[in-house]
């Protein structure tokens, strides 16, 4: 099983195609950041008109956490269209290229296979989300510094402290590789349905927009579903930024407002990579290989 | 003699209602080539897919080595080494990168130089580090067979191995299938459509159509040694009828509309009607028995006469 969880790796880091996502992230996040270097005033001017008629604002709004959380609440919509492009080719790549009879009739069984291949998917997500992470926010806090995070947010503002910020980075980065592992893990089930990469990769990037216009759309007949779909809960890394208050109305140090939200979302998602996983290897199991 | 292979009553019906195999049973026997024909469309690769478990069959026994093959998949396949149809491997790897990672694949470890023995072995040691996608198909059939003997397998099961080889390199895997049987003692299974390919290599012959076997047999007995056909190619043809026609040779002698010299008689008469024709002062430039594989191929399928 280890042995081919690493031929796995090796092939996947071996594909020029791998390279494309971390490309395009080091590309985006690059341009954001040289975006709010040289126009980040404006930008912040933009976002707190309303505040600042009432309030004072001192200290480096644009620090490296804002421009950390402004990556991400741009970015991690666009991840998964990434991670299918690799997942969802994982199987279907194979039998396009012809090599997926050749593989199984190799003395490996097709359950170890199939968990070997996801495995392998898995860790390339979550290297995807690494890269991320040391772009977005440790090279933000090089380049711009650090200070309280200040997030508007629907119809209030959040001020978290310096010393406040950065385990809710490692939380939802943790809670992000989940989402993005979920988006893996379908588009790895879709994979084995096609000989060809784009049915997969299409049907993924569908099924993941059909169900975020769902997810955001406040129609009863939705509303219903929402809780039990995967998309609704993929945007939960966003709790990790809501604090609690006390009596006085300030933020309670180290406190998550609906810290159930995360473990439920949590669940849910992890609910959906078992049951998408369990699926490829009962068809799988039964597939006539005859690519 | 000892199989190594015993298939019984093999059938393969998919979803869509087509049946692919039909009751087929034949038997391999062991550190022989075994010879499978079948036209297009016949269920040679179903069947060698089967055989491998790549496909499962709707109805039937594979046994291996005496052990059912659904019961000890792994213990088969660590023993079988297979090329079907074409060779498809890793473009973006090298040759030694493809043949490294099929052979952890097969769970052997083999170091750098016992690799590069092997790719030398097919010809392939200058271009071992060359990416396939740069490949002719020849080239990549040749790794395709690599891949397939790496683990040194007791069988080996090759689907139409010398599809896109030029002359030389069909040669080259012939004597090497030979050479597996014959040195090695390897059981060797070949499908081909190339008739004359199998005739020279095959011990035992399994001809299948639409499904169903045809005929199994080793290939002397399959062919009538007695209703071997031969042409001679002579520096005068029409002299050479005149002949043989007011000789012994007369009833042997065949119409053939292009005025060839064609005969029918036992294999073992043809050095004898070599001096006959000899001592004629009959300058023969060749005296070949030809096509008796195809011509029996055809017969035996064109007259859907299964068994």
């Amino acid at each position: 099983m280890y042995t081919l969880f690493k031929i796995e790796l090796y092939k996947i880091f071996k594909r020029p195609r791998t390279y494309i996502a971390f490309a395009a992230m080091t590309m985006l996040i690059g341009i954001i950041q040289v975006g709010l270097k040289s126009d980040g005033k404006e930008y912040i001017d933009f976002v707190l008109a309303e505040f600042s008629k009432t309030f004072s604002i001192d200290g480096t709004i644009c620090n490296g956490y804002f421009v950390c959380y402004s990556i991400l609440n741009l970015l991690l919509v666009h991840v998964p269209l990434l991670i299918a492009l690799i997942a969802a080719d994982m199987i279907s790549g194979e039998s396009n290229m012809g090599t997926l009879r050749l593989l199984l009739s190799k003395p490996i069984s097709r359950t170890q296979f199939i968990l070997a291949k996801f495995f392998a998917a898995t860790t390339y997500t979550i290297m995807l989300l690494i890269w991320i992470a040391i772009l977005a926010l440790f090279l933000s806090m090089f380049i711009f510094g650090t200070d309280d995070l200040f997030l508007v947010k629907n119809n209030y503002a959040v001020q978290l402290k310096e010393n406040d910020i950065f385990w809710r980075y490692i939380g939802a980065f943790f809670f992000a590789a989940l989402a993005m592992v979920t988006v893996a893990a379908l588009g790895f089930f879709l994979s084995q349905f096609a000989d060809n990469s784009i049915g997969p990769i299409v049907a993924t990037i569908s099924v993941i927009l059909v169900l975020t216009i769902l997810s955001t759309m406040s129609i009863p007949l939705f509303n219903t579903i929402k809780p039990y779909v995967f998309t609704t809960h993929m945007v939960a890394w966003k709790e990790f930024f809501d604090v609690k208050v006390n009596a006085d109305n300030e933020t309670i140090q180290g406190s998550i407002q609906y810290p159930e939200n995360i473990v439920r979302s949590s669940i849910v998602l992890l609910s959906h990579i078992v049951l998408f996983v369990s699926a490829s290897i009962y068809f799988f199991r039964k597939k006539d290989i005859l690519s | 003699m000892e199989s190594v292979i015993q298939v019984e009553n093999l059938t393969k019906q998919f979803s869509n209602g087509f049946t692919a195999v039909k009751n087929l049973s034949f038997t391999v026997p062991k550190g022989k080539v075994y010879g499978f024909l079948g036209q297009n469309g016949a269920g040679k690769s179903t069947t060698m897919r089967m055989l491998l478990t790549l496909i499962a069959p709707t109805a039937g026994n594979i046994t291996f080595f005496g052990k059912p093959l659904n019961e000890n998949r792994k213990y088969v396949l660590q023993n079988v080494g297979a090329l079907i149809e074409k060779p498809d491997v890793y473009k973006y790897l090298s040759a030694y990168e493809n043949l490294k990672l099929f052979a952890a694949l097969s769970g052997v470890k083999k170091n750098k130089a016992q690799l590069y023995s092997q790719l030398e072995v097919v010809g392939l040691l200058p271009r071992v580090d060359d990416k396939v996608k740069n490949f002719s198909q020849g080239m990549k059939q040749r790794l395709g067979i690599a891949i397939a003997l790496v683990h040194n397998p007791e069988v080996v099961i090759l689907d139409e191995p010398t599809n896109g080889l030029d002359p030389q390199g069909i040669a080259d895997i012939r004597n090497l299938i030979i050479n597996l049987s014959e040195e090695h003692k390897k059981t060797v299974i070949v499908s081909s459509h190339l008739l004359n390919e199998i005739e020279q290599m095959a011990s035992s012959i399994l001809i299948v159509d639409n499904g169903k076997k045809v005929i199994e047999g080793l290939k002397e007995e399959l062919f009538d040694p007695a209703q071997t056909i031969v042409h001679v190619e002579t520096n005068n043809d029409e002299s050479t009828i005149k002949i043989l026609q007011a000789s012994q040779w007369s009833v042997a002698l065949q119409p053939d509309a292009s005025g060839k010299v064609k005969l029918q008689l036992h294999r073992n008469s043809i050095p004898d009607l070599y001096k006959f024709l000899a001592n004629q002062d009959i300058q023969v430039f060749a005296l070949k028995p030809i096509h008796s594989l195809e011509d029996y191929f055809l017969k035996v399928t064109q007259h859907v006469h299964t068994i």
